[in-house]
């Protein structure tokens, strides 16, 4: 329906923790406005409850949640839950960074749409965002 | 068929573009009709101004380049051991990686430290970690590279007094620290406190350790992280030699002789993919420094002008796919690091795109060295590609861009101030942007990514930190903070945060807390509470 596609995919790039590696985060940002959405960087240094925070206050359809300092285990489920406590469980949410195949089953199983690893292209990691948020647009309307 | 000199051979040329990773357009052939006059003046004898050539006569002839690996995980005896294991096979320096809560300034036991402790890098809370992580390692036998930078100060005192307690004088230290804060506000993203008073801890360094260590590198100057994180060979070369040119400005303006401090001003740099363009950054680094540390800043000794340096090659450049293809990249990284001139080195291990070394991984990333140092001759006469025409063209216009970013930069009003309107942040995060889409556009091949991929790899297996270790480290944590007189801790802090307030030299402050088994966290907060925190505005 042209009127629930009018409406901006709302994105909120996160950077979980104390991990400074942004260059990734950063281009995902980028590729995500030239493709037409609303992007929120939220900057290095997040705590969990800042992205909880951030993806409420900002009515975002997906976060994407980039981490290469091997802490993902801890606070990726962290973000999880705490979007599910608040009510907020139909966000997309994607990892992406440096994440060992062993762990992306779990990570999966608690919610996390995909895992984009290292090598991954951004045409492949737009697409998916994309896809899931109208996907969500159209259960919701 | 004998070409005019100076024309271009014409042919039908592969399809695709003929640039480097940086974007320089290459040409087909280079003559020596390429090279502006008085080659000789702008590249001279190794050892001798500008230094193009290398920073000594005999080079590798005289001594190989440091073999120093990048070691650090868990808590102090897990790196130890990694320590023991690379010197006993062969590596000639240590070089030490800190975890995230370390590198920020916050003990393991803080909020925000959960999940953290000791992934990327060994903890050290306090000087009771520093003792075990050198347990069995004499200091006065060995030099030592430490990867930190806000808390740099903290670091060097725990080392300093390490050494004490084997009886080595801080005079006898060697090694180098990292301390350059200016590229954690433009890279790698690791603060504690707004750029002024972390610049004043960086002159405190430079300072204490011109007077009471005279075989220390307080700083070194770092364009690896401002490569990773996306920019040219050319804002890589120039970014950092203006970082350093604010660092010597600091110094003076302190007071010191710039031939006091400059000898001991050390540099870090990538070992890139793109083999000929590393070697001529190199090569143009080195004749800047000579240039600009005598004209500008008026250095006397040779030692001031002469800029020596580690490199590291590429992480960036890793895959994960097909991860044995790594040992080649790095192999040819580290060739062209090694025929620049490199002092020190570190190779990457083949399944560092993913995770921390294995032992078996790092183990061939150490003999990749000792191949090249052994078996390739390479090493037999100094500057091997002195003269090409090639070469010398591709560092003369290394030089050209790295003036011309110097112009940018001195327009904006110098160096920090550049930070604070995101311009080398801007700068980076563009060309990290374009060279993602030269991948994308397959513009620019990744093998084993973007060509020549293979969809049934097996997985690597892969270093696992051991979530428990976290948990032992605050146990640790919390033993160190019952066995000491708290007293003494409380008085060393207020005196701390008395002397930050002050314009005194926080060295010797912040040694006797770390003596009096004061943790990091607590004083880089006695720190906060005087100078702030810091915050970025990011562009993307």
């Amino acid at each position: 329906m042209e009127a629930a596609t009018a409406r901006k995919i709302r994105v909120v790039v996160a950077k979980p923790g104390l991990d400074g590696h942004d260059r990734g985060a950063k281009i995902i940002a980028r590729a995500l406005r030239d493709a037409g959405m609303e992007v929120i960087y939220t900057g290095l240094h997040q705590t969990p409850e800042q992205i909880a925070e951030t993806v409420i206050q900002e009515d975002a359809d997906a976060v994407g949640l980039s981490i290469l300092s091997g802490a993902h285990m801890t606070l990726v489920p962290r973000v999880v839950a705490l979007l599910k406590e608040q009510g907020v469980d139909d966000v997309l949410v994607t990892v992406g960074g440096t994440i060992p195949a062993d762990d992306i089953p779990e990570l999966k199983q608690l919610g996390v749409a995909e895992v984009f690893t290292p090598g991954a292209g951004t045409d492949e990691i737009v697409e998916f965002i994309r896809a899931g948020a109208a996907e969500r647009h159209e259960r919701g309307e | 068929m004998a070409a005019e000199p100076g024309s271009k051979p014409e042919f039908k040329q592969r399809e695709g573009e003929f640039t480097t990773i940086s974007g320089r357009e290459i040409e087909p052939l280079y003559t020596e009709a390429d090279l502006a006059p008085e080659l000789e003046q702008r590249v001279g004898e190794p050892g001798e101004y500008p230094f193009t050539r290398g920073p000594y006569p005999s080079m590798y002839r005289g001594r190989l380049w440091t073999m120093r690996q990048f070691a650090g995980f868990g808590t102090a005896r897990e790196t130890n051991q990694r320590f023991h294991y690379l010197l006993d096979h062969g590596q000639t320096g240590l070089s030490t990686a800190f975890d995230m809560p370390t590198l920020m300034g916050y003990d393991s036991d803080h909020a925000r430290s959960l999940g953290e402790v000791g992934r990327e890098g060994v903890a050290v809370d306090s000087l009771d970690d520093m003792e075990q992580l050198f347990a069995g390692i004499p200091l006065g036998g060995v030099t030592t590279s430490m990867t930190i930078n806000a808390p740099a100060a903290i670091l060097l005192a725990y080392y300093v007094l390490v050494g004490e307690s084997q009886g080595v004088a801080p005079e006898q230290l060697g090694g180098t620290i990292q301390t350059d804060i200016l590229k954690e506000y433009i890279a790698q993203k690791e603060w504690c406190f707004p750029i002024e008073p972390a610049l004043r801890l960086v002159t405190d360094m430079i300072e204490w350790c011109s007077r009471k260590m005279p075989r220390w590198h307080p700083v070194s100057i770092s364009g690896y992280h401002i490569r990773e994180a996306g920019s040219t060979a050319q804002q890589e070369l120039a970014f950092t030699l203006k970082d350093g040119f604010t660092y010597v400005e600091r110094a003076l303006e302190r007071g010191l002789d710039v031939d006091d401090f400059a000898p001991r001003l050390s540099f870090f740099f990538n070992a890139h993919v793109d083999f000929f363009e590393e070697i001529a950054k190199y090569r143009a680094a080195r004749r800047i420094w000579a240039r600009e540390m005598r004209d500008t800043y008026g250095a006397k000794r040779e030692e001031s002008m002469r800029l020596r340096f580690h490199a590291q090659t590429a992480g960036v450049s890793l895959t994960a796919q097909q991860p044995l293809n790594n040992i080649v990249r790095t192999s040819l990284e580290a060739l062209a690091a090694v025929l620049g001139g490199t002092q020190s080195l570190h190779t990457n291990s083949y399944d560092e795109a993913l995770a921390l070394p294995t032992e078996e991984a790092v183990r061939v990333a150490l003999r990749t060295q000792q191949i090249i140092a052994t078996e390739t001759g390479v090493t037999n006469t100094a500057d091997p590609l002195g003269g090409s025409w090639f070469v010398e063209k591709l560092t003369d216009e290394m030089e050209a861009a790295a003036y011309g970013y110097f112009a940018r930069i001195d327009e904006l009003g110098g160096m920090v101030e550049a930070i604070r309107r995101n311009f080398p942040q801007r700068e980076i995060a563009d060309a990290s942007f374009t060279y993602q889409q030269e991948l994308n556009e397959r513009r620019r091949i990744v093998v084993g990514v973007n060509d020549f991929t293979q969809d049934d790899e097996e997985p690597t297996p892969i270093l696992k930190i051991d979530p428990a270790l976290e948990r032992e480290q605050v146990e640790r944590l919390r033993a160190t903070r019952a066995r000491r007189d708290g007293a003494a801790v409380e008085a060393a802090l207020a005196e701390l945060k008395r002397a930050a307030a002050g314009a005194g030299n926080l060295m010797e402050p912040i040694v006797a807390a770390a003596r009096a088994r004061a943790s990091e966290g607590e004083m880089i907060a006695a720190m906060q509470e005087v100078f702030g925190t810091y915050t970025e505005s990011p562009v993307f």
